[in-house]
């Protein structure tokens, strides 16, 4: 198709015009870009050409110090140690493998690890001194010195390490630190330089990982000059950075140290709250492993060795861990049911050994049954079938509703790393995750912490503390920053009366104090530290048909995978709460024989800051518990004397 | 009028076209390209596998394509214009879409073994678009609210889709290439200054706005600015590109260091030095002479199609070439702008320098346009 263009005469006139307007405009900015031009190349070419010239002043990164981490009295946790290495500078160098043969005569240096350096030395900025070895030896460290007028681009530095000077007693909550990867590097828009740096540490976990950004600290940068081989000639100025801030930590190391030493063999994990102000005193998950291992670069046979350990050192059970709360759930079924209405802590229900429901019987632990118990009673004796009828009564949603505000089945705010939200099972949940309708029996099992509800260690130390202190309570682990204390809104109340929580608290007291406390042979004696707690037991395996009609096999003729998880809750003083502790034992049987006497140990050494008078023990047990201190592997206690900082 | 233009008296066909094609056009536009051989050669320290080649085998598809495109009567253009504007916008969606399953910035399209910028598209088929539209116009209303505000929008909804990606230089090209056409159009003078006023405004709002949570760039994006402020405050870091080719550039001097005894790149102080930042290798080996010679042959080819276009009375061919010339001008501005520190980083290539997938394909395609209209003038 033709067609004919339009001939307005105005018009053209008027877009020659504008044409004429726009080349003026561009004529003038190619006119700035010509004057530019001439400015930087003629005028000031002279400045330039001394720059570029054999680019003899070069400018050097100074990497900062990485923060500090200290215990809450002071006791460094996290410190740096000096760390003898060799760099290369690519631009001084005009032949790497070269130079880089050589030195592998001088310290050992595997081929592999010179072909993988050439690698990484293309990619990186040519300005960047790039670590060929470290950790080396002062023998190796002299080595190279004496020799490095030979080894052009080849530089001796005295660098600052991460060294954890605890060993394992931090390393589940503090983590570790690495040498930046290349997958660190591209979740990150537009890195810092220092990252670019090869082998440089950042934090991979915990809290190093979360405090990444006010630990590491900011770079400096001097200028050198520099002669024609790239020696350095001298100092042209200097700009200083920032080394990283500081934390002390609301831990404190010698009761962490304490508490994995308690723990001992046990896979376990503990953790002990400061009822004041939520802070996290000790939160230790067992076994634990040398963070050192890593920061050093662990060898793949120690690395096999964590991960086939069936006691898992590397997860950290504290946060990551979910277990069925088991009986330890019970003080929220009763708190639920109060608030609901549906009992009065003077009810009693009868306990026959069962409950049925429908054609299924649902057992309470005590084959023949409790008779009529009370809600303090029902706690004393951890009675099943009272929280059958109670679970029923209140229904499943009341009872989730009361896990979330003790803190069952939310996610705790700490820097940790890969933190459990736990569960606390509804209606619409199981729907949700399941397609399936919700069941009565659902219900039961979920009054008594079995069945879907799961709470990590963490999150049962903080439901112990909401019920001793009827606070919202939220945990914390970072004291201040940089000696500049970390603000703390004080926790608001949790808006359940204390006329609840008082029958609650009572039951609590009677299973440690009562004459028929689960929990009763780990009491305290001492009359003004009196403790409150209550046992869990966690099934791990489903009991089969054939055990119900023969009796339950007994825990301790089972495999140790298929035995049940030991679980104690408890705070103290009773009548004035200070601290809670909660605690995990895996696969370690009833919570009342394996946990409870542990978490009272902790609590006592939390109470009284160190190790209690042998008199807050029952009478019977002293000589036993003296036995037991000499005989615990505890840190040298000089190593926990404060501000005894490394660099 | 030419002699030919005289005996003819009527639009040429056939091969006679070649006797009216812009020769001049076509000899600056290899010139250009002739240095980037050069430049690429250069910092590939002598070698031509590495960008050289690659680069001029593209140089001579976009040639064969300027020249099929320039033989192809500009009616053909102005009536797909359209489809070519659909076209590209489809594509550059469908680049925001793979860049969102990706998770990450992607600007490519792969299909098959061809990489293609739909970006690069848009900025030619935007031209084309509005050029159409204001020659199917009335006059009369070029300057109605309503018939500015089409146009306002053909430009913003790319320009949207490309700030996604986020790719802010090709944003700033297709924002202003696009206004220059709606300019040359004759839209009022208030329109651009109201627009400008908002810039400004919005400039301010968004330097304010750090640190509020409703920042409105990226964090990275306002270090830029800040070092683009002061480039020492980073020099290892961002501020490091900027010094280290302001070393080049300034280094270079008069006359320059020689051919191949630049000493910035050929050490790899320089990033890109193949792409974006090309430009102080010339600068440094060809020295302020170096440097002027291609500003001046970049700004003679914008020449030649601003006078092509004044002759132009076909008001579609006219506006095509305003606005593929003002697009060509952005292109080199924005670069050298950038490389000499008059403007922030914003990541433009060099336009036929740099070493780029199909950037040169389809700017050599681009003043293929130029040439149909000119080719194809009413006499």
């Amino acid at each position: 198709m033709r067609r004919f263009p339009k001939l307005d005469l105005d018009m053209q006139r008027r877009t020659t015009r504008r044409g004429m307007l726009l080349a003026g405009l561009q004529g003038l900015f190619v006119g700035t870009l010509a004057y530019r031009m001439r400015h930087l190349q003629v005028e000031q070419a002279g400045e330039f050409q001394l720059m570029a010239d054999q680019n003899s002043v070069k400018i050097r990164l100074i990497p900062p110090a990485r923060g500090l981490i200290h215990d809450r009295k002071g006791v460094l946790i996290a410190g740096n140690e000096q760390n003898y290495r060799v760099t290369i500078t690519r631009e001084d160098v005009e032949d790497v493998p070269g130079v880089l043969h050589d030195l592998s005569r001088l310290i050992t240096l595997p081929d592999d690890e010179i072909d993988r350096l050439i690698k990484d030395i293309d990619k990186r900025p040519p300005t960047l001194p790039i670590t060929v070895a470290e950790r080396l030896s002062w023998e190796e460290f002299s080595r190279v010195a004496v020799n490095a007028p030979v080894l052009t681009g080849i530089t001796t530095e005295v660098g600052l390490s991460r060294f954890y000077p605890h060993g394992g007693d931090f390393a589940h909550v503090l983590g570790y630190v690495g040498p930046v990867s290349d997958y660190d590097l591209s979740k990150m828009q537009d890195p810092d330089p220092l990252l670019q740096i090869p082998k440089f540490q950042i934090g991979k976990l915990g809290i190093e990982a979360k405090y990444e950004d006010q630990l590491r600290g900011k770079a400096g940068t001097r200028r050198i000059e520099v002669n024609a081989t790239g020696r350095e000639m001298r100092e042209i100025d200097r700009r200083e950075g920032d080394p990283g801030a500081n934390l002390r930590l609301t831990l404190d190391a010698r009761l962490q140290n304490y508490v994995l030493a308690r723990l001992g063999d046990n896979s376990a994990a503990a953790v002990v709250l400061d009822l004041q102000d939520g802070a996290v005193r000790a939160i230790a998950s067992a076994p634990s492993f040398d963070p050192n291992l890593f920061v050093r670069g662990i060898s793949s046979a120690d690395y096999q060795t964590l991960t086939e350990n069936d006691h898992r050192p590397l997860a950290d059970k504290t946060v990551q861990g979910a277990y069925p709360p088991g009986s330890t759930f019970k003080m929220v079924t009763a708190l639920a049911a109060l608030e609901a209405g549906v009992t009065t802590p003077d009810e009693t229900v009868y306990c026959r050994g069962y409950t049925e429901l429908g054609d299924r019987r649902f057992h309470c632990w005590k084959k023949g049954g409790h008779g009529s118990v009370s809600m303090v009673e029902s706690l004393e004796q951890s009675c099943d079938v009272y929280y059958y009828e109670m679970a029923q009564r209140v229904g499943i949603d009341k009872i989730a509703d009361m896990a979330r505000r003790l803190g069952v089945g939310v996610r705790p705010d700490l820097p940790m790393s890969a933190i459990a939200e736990g569960n606390a099972p509804t209606k619409a949940w199981k729907r949700e995750r399941y397609g399936k309708e919700w069941l009565i029996g659902d219900t039961l099992n979920s009054g008594i912490g079995q069945g879907y509800v799961l709470a990590s260690p963490l999150q049962l130390a903080l439901m112990m503390a909401r019920v001793a202190t009827g606070k919202a309570l939220e945990p914390r682990l970072v004291q201040a920053v940089n000696d500049v204390d970390v603000a703390v809104a004080a926790p608001e109340s949790l808006g359940i009366p204390e006329a609840h929580l008082r029958p609650v608290r009572g039951g609590l007291f009677a299973v440690m104090n009562g004459k028929s406390g689960t929990a009763r042979a780990s009491r305290i004696a001492e009359p003004t530290m009196q403790m409150c707690g209550k046992t869990g037991t966690a099934q791990v395996r489903n009991i089969s048909a054939g055990e119900h009609a023969s009796g339950v096999v007994k825990n301790d003729n089972l495999p140790w995978k298929q035995r049940d998880h030991a679980l104690f809750v408890c705070f103290a003083p009773a009548d004035a709460p200070r601290i809670a502790v909660s605690i995990v034992i895996e696969h370690g049987g009833g919570g009342s024989t394996a946990a409870a006497p542990i978490a009272r140990d902790i609590l006592l050494q939390a109470l009284y800051d160190g190790f209690p008078p042998l008199t807050a023990y029952p009478e019977g047990q002293r000589s036993l518990i003296e036995e037991q201190r000499k005989t615990l592997p505890l840190a040298d206690p000089a190593s926990f004397t404060g501000g005894s900082a490394r660099a | 009028m030419s002699y030919l233009d005289y005996s003819l008296g009527t639009i040429p066909t056939g091969w006679r076209k070649l006797l009216h094609v812009l020769w001049p056009l076509v000899f600056l536009l290899s010139a250009v390209c002739a240095i980037g051989f050069l430049m690429l050669y250069s910092v590939a320290g002598g070698r031509l596998d590495t960008w050289a080649e690659p680069q001029m085998m593209r140089f001579a598809a976009g040639m064969v394509g300027m020249f099929i495109v320039g033989f192809v009567p500009i009616w053909v253009w102005r009536n797909s214009s359209v489809v070519a504007y659909a076209v590209s916008l489809v594509l550059l969606m469908a680049v925001d879409l793979v860049g969102e399953i990706g998770m990450g910035a992607q600007r490519w399209l792969e299909i098959g073994p061809l990489r293609l910028q739909p970006s690069e598209l848009m900025k030619v088929s935007l031209v084309l678009l509005l050029a159409a539209y204001y020659d199917w116009l009335d006059v009369k209303r070029v300057s109605r609210p309503l018939w500015v505000l089409i146009p306002a929008l053909l430009i913003l909804l790319p320009t949207a889709l490309v700030m996604k990606q986020p790719d802010l230089g090709t944003a700033i090209l297709l924002l202003a290439g696009g206004g220059a056409v709606m300019f040359a159009a004759g839209v009022s003078l208030w329109y651009f200054a109201t627009v400008i006023a908002l810039v400004g405004g919005l400039v301010f709002a968004v330097v304010e706005s750090r640190g509020t949570p409703w920042q409105l760039l990226q964090d990275y994006q306002f270090r830029r600015i800040d070092i683009f402020l002061d480039p020492g405050a980073d020099p290892l870091g961002s501020g490091y590109n900027i010094m280290q080719a302001q070393i080049a550039l300034g280094s270079g001097g008069w006359g320059g260091k020689g051919f191949m005894q630049g000493t910035q790149a050929r050490l790899n102080f320089l990033p890109e030095k193949h792409t974006d930042f090309i430009f102080t290798t010339l600068a440094e080996e060809f020295g302020f002479v170096g440097a002027a010679s291609l500003l001046t042959l970049y700004a003679l080819i914008v020449a030649f199609c601003f006078q092509s276009a004044m002759r132009n009375r076909d008001r579609f061919g006219s506006l095509l070439t305003y606005g593929i010339g003002s697009t060509f001008f952005l292109f080199f501005a924005v670069n050298m702008g950038m490389v000499t520190g008059l403007m922030p980083v914003v990541g433009v290539p060099l336009p036929l320098v740099s070493y780029g997938g199909t950037a040169m394909i389809i700017l050599l395609t681009a003043f293929g346009l130029v040439q149909s209209a000119h080719i194809h003038r009413p006499r």
